[in-house]
């Protein structure tokens, strides 16, 4: 039996494919075979569950995590509104904010700039969840120290690119700037920061995913008795995966709608850039 | 040169705003002792306890150092306390899942790169993936491995190695895609097969591109091995002495590891960073 189940899931696997190069040869279907291929992942995980008789405890199929998901909503809304919108949101505003006004001060000093780049360029590189538990200690176990930890990841990265995008614009733009005999202000507000902002997004872009793990991991280190990260050490103890995978689906499907909306946003501010009007 | 002493400077305001922070937050600990035993205490008095403390709340910077030299130089390396062991044992799931991450990514971008099918397939699912906070479930991974009876070593490169195979795959990607069509045309008018022309042109131009991404998979991997140290069980590594001190409240032994892990982190990718003028040299594409 198991070498004919084995059997199907890989005809299964070989049709769907085989559907999938047909699909690519034509531009008009190109669209499909992203979709195809994650419905044929799902399909052979459920099949590989079901037909091999997976313990849950190991891999729950799609369906009964699905179940878990629709049977568990108050749980998980409560726990998206403890991680996401208290922890992470919070913590990024603050620090991508921080990060963004630091940068415009430091723009007057080169000495500034010069120090204190290559610190943020080498702290970017560090496992900076690794202050999870300093701060948890220092602002205790609610959303406070979560937003904390939000704050310094995503501070170094949005500083860099920051930086970097002030100082994009090139000689003759702001000679022309200078031939207007605009201010420093002026040229900061009608050249420079406009043309930073593809740099700015970028790093805001690289945020928007270091901010979830960092809410997440620090509630690894104590939490009051909701949050994602929580519910996701709690229930991998008592072996309940589905919930673990229902935790992991929102946080996924949350990431990347945070992710697309600061690209939606990234497009309205810098319409005029040659990678945004391919 | 120019940026040696600004950097030095900065160091320097950081070290000293570390003490004071550390005065300001210890201070409480202080004088509640100080109240408890009745005597008063002088701001000299005051600033030296808030440095000598043995949980403090923020440890100074001469403490961490202690510490550090202790736990690194002064302890044999095989005891249990040594950060060179805690490190060795980071360092090795850290350099194992960043091989395999490496291995695994080349194979897919080659892939990516040669069929049509596995590129609108795979492609988008691989970029959207790095949206999703992966770190968060590194847990689960540990246990259900641990319930499949695979302990140790394996789990955490398993992390390691996925956190690193993203990175690698989408610069891949684009550094085999990088000669452009004149040299693609060349290779046609010599009657280069599709083999040869992945030897020869793809696979060359694509190494600026692929070191720029191991560097960024290797500090990835580290951070993936860190957190994947860290559910309950694990006793060995920097991610489980982070955790230890944080359940006894050791601060200074956080700031160690911490410390180790940051120094650790620097070292990878300036070896990467190495490697990368040496080979970029010898092939002529040295900036």
């Amino acid at each position: 039996m198991t070498f004919l189940y084995t059997l199907l899931v890989l005809a299964v696997w070989l049709g769907l494919w085989w559907l999938n190069t047909r699909f690519a040869a034509r531009r008009k279907t190109q669209w499909v075979v992203p979709v195809l291929f994650g419905i044929t992942l799902i399909l052979i995980w459920e099949m590989v569950v079901r037909l091999f008789g997976v313990s849950p405890v190991i891999l729950p199929a799609p369906t009964s995590i699905g179940a878990k998901i629709v049977t568990s909503v108050p749980t998980l809304w409560e726990d998206f509104v403890q991680t996401i919108v208290k922890g992470a949101l919070s913590g990024y505003l603050m620090g991508c904010g921080a990060a963004f006004v630091t940068a415009v001060l430091i723009d007057r000093s080169p000495f500034l700039q010069r120090g204190l780049l290559p610190i943020g360029n080498f702290v970017a590189a560090l496992p900076i969840v690794g202050i999870a538990p300093i701060l948890v200690m220092w602002f205790g176990f609610d959303w406070q120290s979560k937003a904390a930890v939000v704050v310094v990841m995503v501070f170094f990265p949005v500083l860099v690119n920051t930086v970097a995008g002030l100082a994009a614009t090139d000689t003759m733009q702001r000679d022309l700037m200078r031939t207007y005999s605009a201010s420093y202000g002026q040229t900061l507000l009608k050249l420079r920061l406009p043309a930073a902002m593809p740099f700015v997004f970028n790093g805001l872009k690289i945020a928007t995913t270091l901010a979830l793990i960092g809410a997440i991991v620090a509630e690894f280190f104590g939490s009051p008795i909701k949050g994602m990260g929580f519910r996701i050490s709690t229930e991998v103890g008592r072996l309940g995966l589905d919930m673990v995978w229902a935790e992991i689906a929102v946080a996924a499907i949350t990431g990347s709608a945070f992710y697309g909306l600061v690209s939606l946003i990234e497009k309205g501010v810098t319409f005029w850039h040659p990678s945004q009007r391919g | 040169m120019n940026k040696i002493i600004p950097v030095l400077t900065m160091l320097a305001v950081i070290v000293v705003l570390w003490y004071a922070a550390a005065v300001k937050m210890n201070s409480q600990w202080a004088m509640d002792q100080a109240a408890r035993a009745e005597v008063e205490l002088t701001f000299g008095e005051l600033v030296k306890d808030t440095l000598s403390q043995d949980r403090p709340k923020l440890p100074a910077p001469h403490q961490v150092v202690a510490e550090l030299w202790e736990t690194t130089v002064e302890k044999k390396i095989t005891s249990k306390r040594s950060l060179v062991y805690h490190g060795w044992i980071t360092l090795s799931a850290t350099m194992l899942g960043f091989g395999i991450g490496t291995v695994a990514g080349i194979a897919l971008a080659v892939g990516i790169v040669h069929n049509k099918a596995m590129d609108l397939g795979v492609m988008p699912w691989a970029i959207a993936s790095q949206t999703i906070p992966i770190l968060a479930i590194a847990p689960m991974i540990i246990v259900v491995l641990n319930s499949m009876g695979i302990s140790g070593l394996i789990p955490k490169a398993i992390i390691a190695a996925y956190l690193s195979f993203f990175p690698v795959v989408v610069g891949m990607v684009k550094g085999l895609r990088a000669p452009d069509a004149m040299q693609l045309d060349l290779m046609k008018t010599y009657n280069a097969s599709g083999g040869e022309t992945f030897w020869k042109l793809r696979l060359p131009s694509s190494m600026p591109y692929l070191f720029a991404s191991l560097k960024v998979a290797v500090a990835a991997a580290l951070v993936g091995t860190i957190v994947a140290e860290l559910p309950s069980g694990a006793v060995r590594g920097l991610g489980a002495r982070l955790l230890s001190g944080s359940y006894y409240g050791q601060t200074i032994q956080i700031w160690s590891a911490l410390f180790a892990a940051a120094a650790l982190a620097a070292a990878l990718v300036i070896i990467v960073g190495i490697l990368e003028k040496v080979v970029l040299k010898r092939m002529g594409m040295a900036k």
